[in-house]
């Protein structure tokens, strides 16, 4: 075997996956045909609140190929309660959540009928054939009237309010309390956000494939969580675990999207078992977006103080927090993922975070592309512009007042956590002059004094966030129902070849890129030789899958052990083999060496001696395969300063990013390209949410942004040529350094891009535009009018509306 | 979503197309470009008995020239109409109004005859069809009749095409010489205009001899600026002159109105200037 001569890590690789994924030559789960197989459709409420009165399947029973319609009732004893795994109070109210309803539906696009055909089309076709009488009852939308308890989405629990979260500093003993603070403080800001809900809009719709053949139960399913999904239908459905193989083939995009246990999963599982055949469901584009969980969605009150001299001292947040119809998954804990970021990079003395998490007749919200870190990070952001037009003081300054100073961590924040490691003086400064900070003020003020209709503004993001999920004792502190570690196993093949099984579920990342990366390094052994198994619960026998950038931090590291440990075995067998002692054993480019000697074995001649196991040592068994399971004891803390520069059309309300700029230090980088990747990509999510996605309801309830006509999603065309650098602090949580990059971009973009909006236009006299800036919600807000809490003027077949005119 | 059946037929005239399409009944429909259709029945927003697939019909692609004025066969791809050097000598406003249009897959696919008849109000072309005097030429059962883009255009996704005709060509003038320009405002580049305005001007002697104003999605259907369009004439080709007459493309204080104002002024100043 040859050696790598350049080291891996570092090299901007392309992606070894990219090949089959972009080709489709590959198996994404709607590909997958199997013998006698049939199609599930999904019959969905068209209202948004509404008891059943009665179902009727008899005309869509006897439609041509239709093998069977079934309603709630008829799964009402097995479907039990799709489950929530982080009941964040001991006193949460939760309510059952049937994957199928059964009396009641409680969001529009709920499921209440099956169709189980013989092709998908004439499943589609016998829906329209179903007749479902809906009593309908009073909808609950805004979550302000919901705390009201007026109407009550669910009756038997007597409230809308599921649970309310709290985090004091003066209680926890990490500060002082806040009221005092805010009492005695010299300036006292107060603002209120709306973090509008968004859509994941992941490229590859959901799909299930269910086969009950051979005794088990094989589930294919594009899943960002094949183990997690594995545990949770075996506690739901009482099917023995082992008795369940989840495997989640090429999966096109989650976004957190597809961190779920979803009803179609579990409805597939139980139409399988009844039917005894295999059947497949995948969604449609509109089903998706009505019925796959949202994200954010939530009313920030925040209170801030400080001194004149721009010292902030105390920090409050009261959270509004819509759960919509049910708790899925992980709803209820990921705004309490943010109360741990909304001091962010700051010193405050004193913080208090209080969260009421409330019921919608909406779509369940769960995580989304940062799950709570970018909505904290867009209100401390916007909180430090605000502080700093209050003072009159530059925003940058008043931000460099307040961070901590890199020569101050590891710091133990106000809310409890301990930042291992940062340099935001390094990363600013570099932002700072890719931006060309001062002479973009000076065209700033050069357009205001000669009043151009086009204004610039700049806006600022400093941010931080927390990631690589997580050390299993704080998940458990936080009453999460899993663990947050990672295994990785190597297999070493009597070839000399690597397989590498990884318990993190890549969907687009690229870890079969990176982890052979890291393997090559360690083990000296060809990239190209490394084959990354993962996603199949028969091969990766344990893992807690991808999500919250955990799987480089978390997994990477497992992986480093693992192979470790088969050089340290290797190196016991090498001495063996080379009759020397194991402390004169050399290892380098996947050769081990006698030091001071020529004797060589390379790395494939020890695994074969390992394989054929002719003569090992005393006591060591055949083979050189080992596994690693790692459980990090900190996050990591991923930071950076973004910075924005937006032109806004005050003619009409037009708004365009001229310059980004985004300095991120992710700690160690394994490959750049696939950094850059995820932070452009990151970067496109957090400035959608800043100036198109909205995922918007009617007064019924009914989501009138379903296609992708409506709901905005950006594409290349509609962004700048982002402006990209990295500083680097190692993370000292993990041994290689590595701090997640996947949610960086989206959570630092979004106040960056609103503040840029808000510099602009500020000296005109408006104070705030709620997200998306529109061009009509900017145009308005110019004109003093009050945004328009409906529809923004989007497009597609429903954008016609009658007020506009012609003399 | 997926569509509920449907019986498919590949005529292959424009007779026979007809024919076709009186045999099959109310519930037939063309399919052009598909553009706009299959989205509709891919959503079942409409479940036609049939489709008549008019992509056969290779009478109805590309332009001709006719004397004062051009032909432009129903079934020319939005992708041809941005490479026909006719469009681009004689109605240049067509072009930079069809650049606008979607993306490259579906101006591969989309027909300039499909946008008309399918009239979404938000649909770039018709602005400029009514604003060119374009005039509709179509076949039915009874034989061939023109109808003049200011009566073709009747309501939201409506024209005054009967459920058994066809469209296969349409007439506009000749506007050699004419600056043009096609101002859209849309919030990302795949999404149909808010506001746009369509604009042509003839400029002699450092005055504006003709104007034509088209605006889009401001209405159920698209509407002529006649008012700006009276006010340009004889003006001088200036700033002023133009944002005063832009003035009159809507007198409301809602976003729209704003818009056509704005817009107006902004396509007249291009259309000047090129
Ligand atoms: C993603 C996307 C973005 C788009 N963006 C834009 C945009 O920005 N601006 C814009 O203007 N358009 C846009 N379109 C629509 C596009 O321009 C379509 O091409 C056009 O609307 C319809 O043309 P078609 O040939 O595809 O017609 P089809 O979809 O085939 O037909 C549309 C309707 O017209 C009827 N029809 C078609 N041809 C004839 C005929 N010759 N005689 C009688 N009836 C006929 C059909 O029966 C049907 O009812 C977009 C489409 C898509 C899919």
């Amino acid at each position: 075997m040859t050696a790598t001569a350049e080291p891996e890590v570092g090299k901007a690789r392309l992606r070894k996956e990219d090949a089959r994924l972009i080709t489709g030559q590959t198996k994404w789960t709607d590909n997958i045909q199997l013998t006698g197989m049939l199609h599930m459709a999904v019959l969905r409420s068209p209202v948004a609140h509404a008891r059943i009165r009665d179902i009727d399947c008899s005309r869509a029973t006897t439609m041509p190929g239709v093998a069977v319609v079934l309603t709630g009732e008829d799964f009402a004893a097995e479907q039990g309660s799709l489950p929530c795994a982080w009941p964040i109070t001991e006193d949460m109210k939760a309510p059952p959540a049937p994957a199928l309803a059964v009396d009641q539906v409680n969001f529009a696009g709920e499921a209440v009928a099956l169709v189980i055909a013989d092709s998908a089309y004439r499943a589609a076709d016998a829906l329209a054939a179903i007749d479902v009488d809906y009593d309908e009852l009073p909808v609950v939308l805004d979550l302000e009237e919901a705390l009201r308890d007026n109407d009550l989405v669910h009756p038997d629990l007597g409230t809308n309010k599921s649970a309310t979260w709290i985090y004091d500093s003066a209680e926890a003993g990490s500060g002082t309390n806040v009221e005092d603070e805010i009492a005695s403080a010299e300036v006292v800001i107060e603002r209120t956000f709306r973090q509008q809900r968004l859509i994941p809009a992941f490229m590859e719709p959901r799909s299930v494939v269910v086969d009950p053949s051979a005794d088990m139960f094989t589930i294919w399913s594009a899943t960002q969580i094949p183990h997690i999904l594995r545990w949770m239908l075996a506690a739901v459905t009482g099917i023995a675990e082992h008795k369940i193989r989840v495997i989640a083939p090429d999966v096109g995009g989650g976004f957190g999207g597809k961190l779920q246990v979803t009803p179609e999963e579990l409805l597939c599982l139980l139409v399988a078992r009844r039917m005894g055949r295999p059947v497949k469901w995948t969604e449609t584009r509109t089903e998706s977006m009505l019925s796959a969980h949202h994200g954010r969605d939530q009313i920030q009150k925040v209170t801030l103080s400080a001194r004149r001299d721009g010292t902030v001292t105390g920090l409050k947040v009261e959270l509004l927090a819509d759960m919509g119809a049910y708790l899925r998954l992980v709803t209820p804990g990921i705004p309490i993922l943010g109360a741990f970021m909304f001091n962010a990079i700051y010193k405050f003395a004193a913080y208090r975070f209080v969260c009421t998490n409330v019921f919608t007749n909406k779509v369940p919200t769960d995580a989304y592309r940062g799950a709570g870190r970018p909505e904290a990070t867009f209100a401390i952001e916007r909180m430090m512009d605000e502080l700093a037009v209050e003072l009159g003081m530059d925003p940058m300054k008043i931000r460099e007042m307040n961070w901590i100073k890199h020569e101050e961590f590891p710091f133990n924040t106000v809310a409890g956590l301990t930042y291992d490691s940062g340099n935001y003086e390094a990363a600013t400064a570099r932002a700072m002059e890719l931006f060309d900070y001062e002479s973009m003020r000076e065209e700033q003020q050069r357009r205001r004094s000669s009043g151009d209709p086009v204004q610039l503004g700049i806006g600022i993001s400093t941010y931080t966030e927390m990631c690589g999920l997580a050390p299993s004792r704080v998940l458990g502190a936080l009453r999460y129902a899993a663990g947050g570690w990672e295994t990785a196993s190597i297999r070493m093949l009597p070839t000399g070849k690597v397989e590498v099984i990884t318990g993190t579920s890549p969907h687009g990342q690229g870890h079969e890129t990176v982890w052979s990366q890291i393997v090559a390094d360690r083990l000296g052994v060809p990239f190209e030789d490394v084959e990354v198994l993962h996603g199949d619960t028969a091969s990766s026998h344990k893992g807690m899958d991808s999500y919250g950038s955990r799987s480089l931090a978390v997994g990477g590291t497992a992986l480093v052990h693992a192979a470790d440990k088969v050089l340290a075995k290797a190196r016991t067998l090498a001495a063996h083999m080379m009759e020397c002692d194991e402390a004169d054993v050399e290892f380098a480019s996947g050769s081990f060496s006698v030091r001071g000697t020529s004797t060589v074995r390379t790395l494939g001649d020890v695994v074969l001696a390992a394989h054929v196991a002719h003569d090992l040592p005393e006591g060591m068994e055949p083979g050189m395969d080992a596994d690693a399971t790692f459980d990090p004891d900190n996050f990591s803390f991923p930071h950076g300063t973004h910075l924005c520069a937006a032109e806004v059309d005050t003619q009409t309300g037009m708004v365009k990013i001229r310059l980004y700029v985004a300095v991120d230090d992710v700690g160690t980088v394994v490959n750049p390209l696939i950094v850059d990747g995820q932070v452009h990509g990151g970067l496109a999510q957090g400035i959608a949410q800043a100036l198109f996605e909205e995922a918007v309801h009617d007064e019924m309830g009914t989501l009138t942004t379903a296609t992708l006509a409506d709901y905005l999603v950006p594409s290349a065309a509609d962004l700048p040529g982002f402006i990209t650098a990295r500083t680097s602090t190692p993370a000292t949580s993990n041994p290689l350094g590595a701090k997640g990059v996947g949610e960086a971009g989206t959570i630092a973009s979004t106040p960056a891009v609103v503040n840029a909006v808000l510099d602009a236009v500020r000296h005109m006299g408006v104070r705030d535009i709620e997200m998306p800036c529109s061009p009509e919600r900017v145009w308005n807000a110019l004109q003093g009018r009050a945004a328009d809490a409906s529809a923004p003027a989007a497009g597609g077949l429903g954008s016609i509306d009658a007020q506009g005119g012609q003399s | 979503m997926i569509p509920a059946e449907f019986k498919y037929l590949f005529p292959s005239s424009v007779d026979e197309a007809v024919r076709m399409l009186a045999e099959e009944g109310e519930d037939a429909k063309i399919i052009a470009g598909g553009q706009s259709l299959v989205p509709v029945l891919r959503m079942r927003l409409a479940a036609p008995t049939a489709l008549i697939d008019i992509g056969g019909l290779t009478e109805l692609t590309g332009v001709r020239d006719d004397g004062d004025s051009l032909l432009i066969g129903a079934m020319t791809t939005h992708y041809e109409v941005q490479r026909d050097h006719l469009i681009q000598d004689h109605a240049l406003l067509l072009r930079l109004v069809t650049d606008t249009v979607a993306d490259p897959q579906v101006r591969h696919r989309g027909t300039f005859g499909g946008s008309l008849c399918h009239a979404d109000p938000a649909g770039d072309l018709l602005a400029p069809a009514l604003a060119l005097d374009a005039v509709m030429i179509i076949a039915g059962p009874g034989g061939r009749r023109e109808v003049p883009a200011a009566e073709f255009f009747v309501d939201y996704f409506e024209t005054a095409l009967r459920p058994d005709e066809i469209l296969i060509d349409v007439r506009v003038p000749k506007y050699t010489g004419w600056g043009a320009h096609y101002e859209k405002l849309n919030r990302v580049a795949q999404a149909w205009s808010i506001v746009a305005v369509a604009a042509a001007v003839q400029v002699s002697g450092g005055k504006i001899a003709a104007a034509r104003v088209g605006l889009t999605n401001v209405g159920s259907g698209p509407v002529r600026a006649a008012d700006v369009e009276s006010a340009l004439i004889g003006q001088p080709a200036s700033a002023e002159a133009i944002s005063a007459a832009a003035l009159k493309a809507s007198s409301g204080d809602g976003y729209k109105d704003n818009l056509a104002r704005v817009l107006t002024d902004r396509a007249l100043m291009a259309a000047v200037a090129g």
